[in-house]
């Protein structure tokens, strides 16, 4: 009897847990979109800024902003990371703690003291559990980032950098959106940033390519050391932005295993619950049979 | 008529994109008109300043822009902002309200989207 009644119990519990898995599974579908549309709508700031930049790096007299320039004898960096507010979702969190874990330890090797910055809920409390200590953190936005959020932690950072006290390097480690099935932890130095130089004798660029001779109000330097904090700000708005989507897509492909699972548990338990019915009525069959048996052997001794 | 195609971009979207025939701005050393056929330049604009575009179906787009860039090319403008605000995006009610907050910078912000709404600030 007993059996019989709690599986019926753990068949109704676990259509509830499928209930709400497969809700989350469908709203994270339903996000996906709109964060993928989020990264390509801030897309073509982040390919105008690049152009600018790159206009005002030929024309600037010094690259010797502190942005451009390797520090001598670096000792201290910062690390961002960038995980999720919320958990529920797979290994996303895991994954990108990982990475940071692994780039510490090679900060470490190279004799650079690191100092952890952290994006999202679930990064803090992973180190506020641990003890370790956290320079600053910023929470409450990691699947709906706005620009402010990556301009405040941005900010942060960027004085981190410039202050004599400060750190020499700053890297940030999120997750790569390559698709819906496959998001890779990245980890990615964001100042101070490496100058590409285009070999320019080797192959004349076509006209179209030729970066006009600008006039600069003001002065390319300032114009510069104006812009490069901005830059840094947008890259870590599109890392937020990748690390949205991200988020989300391991968010569903958690939800859909989790649903899948509570169905195959829902259709066991039902089997067993069908297999305790029927050995119950046998059981009693056999109890009347047996009963009724005993009784006309009583009736006939008589 | 000569035109030039004009791009607003804020961080997060492109706000405003077609040909127009005048852009006006404001630059840290002063205002800047620009019309089709002008050196290229780059600027830095002001914080909460206004981009004004003729574009060249006779309308006029008007913008609040905080903390921005503007960059002219022989064939194009960009206008890049961290944040920026079409006219008819404006909540002038909000942004009236916003013009007494603590925060200074929320002032300029307000006082500018009320100028490129066309409310008296």
């Amino acid at each position: 009897m007993a059996q019989l009644r709690e599986l019926r119990a753990k068949i109704r519990a676990t259509k509830s847990i499928g209930k709400i898995t497969k809700a989350m599974e469908l709203i994270a579908t339903s996000r996906i979109g709109r964060a993928q549309a989020r990264v390509a709508a801030s897309r073509p700031y982040s390919t105008e800024i690049t152009k600018v930049l790159s206009a005002l790096a030929g024309a600037a007299s010094n690259l010797d902003d502190p942005f451009l320039v390797e520090r001598v004898n670096p000792t201290r960096a910062a690390v961002l990371v960038v995980t999720s507010d919320k958990g529920l979702c797979g290994g996303y969190n895991t994954n990108v703690l990982r990475a940071t874990e692994e780039l510490l330890s090679l900060l470490r090797k190279e004799g650079k003291e690191p100092s952890v910055y952290v994006i999202g809920g679930k990064g803090l409390n992973y180190y506020k559990f641990r003890g370790r200590e956290v320079a600053g953190s910023w929470t409450g936005f990691s699947d709906q980032p706005h620009y402010e959020n990556a301009a405040v932690a941005g900010n942060a950072l960027t004085e981190s950098f410039l202050a004599e006290a400060g750190v020499d390097e700053v890297h940030i480690v999120y997750t790569e959106f390559r698709s819906m099935l496959s998001q890779v932890p990245t980890a990615k130095r964001v100042a101070p940033l490496e100058i590409e130089y285009t070999a320019e004798q080797e192959q004349p660029p076509a006209a179209a390519d030729l970066l006009p001779s600008y006039e600069f109000e003001p002065s390319a330097d300032k114009l510069l050391s104006a812009l490069l904090p901005k830059y840094v700000n947008t890259r870590i708005f599109s890392a937020l932005l990748e690390s949205a989507a991200s988020e989300l897509a391991a968010r569903r492909t958690a939800m859909k295993a989790a649903s899948d699972n509570a169905n195959d548990l829902v259709n066991t338990y039902t089997r067993l619950a069908n297999q305790a019915r029927q050995a119950q009525i046998t059981q009693e069959i056999s109890e009347i049979v047996g009963g009724a048996d005993a009784l006309a052997a009583v009736g006939s001794d008589e | 008529m000569a035109e030039i195609s004009v791009e607003l971009v804020a961080v997060e979207r492109r706000l405003w994109s077609g040909q127009a025939t005048f852009v006006v701005a404001q630059t840290t050393e002063g205002e800047i008109g620009i019309m089709p056929g002008h050196e290229p330049v780059l600027g830095q604009l002001v914080e909460g300043g206004i981009v004004k575009i003729d574009t060249t179906d006779g309308e006029t787009v008007q913008a609040a822009v905080h903390g921005g860039f503007l960059s002219v090319t022989n064939e194009r403008v960009s206008v890049l902002a961290e944040s920026a605000e079409l006219a008819s995006e404006i909540d002038v009610e909000a942004a009236r309200a916003a013009l007494s907050a603590e925060d200074e910078a929320e002032r300029a912000r307000a006082a500018a989207q009320l100028r490129a709404a066309g409310q008296p600030a």
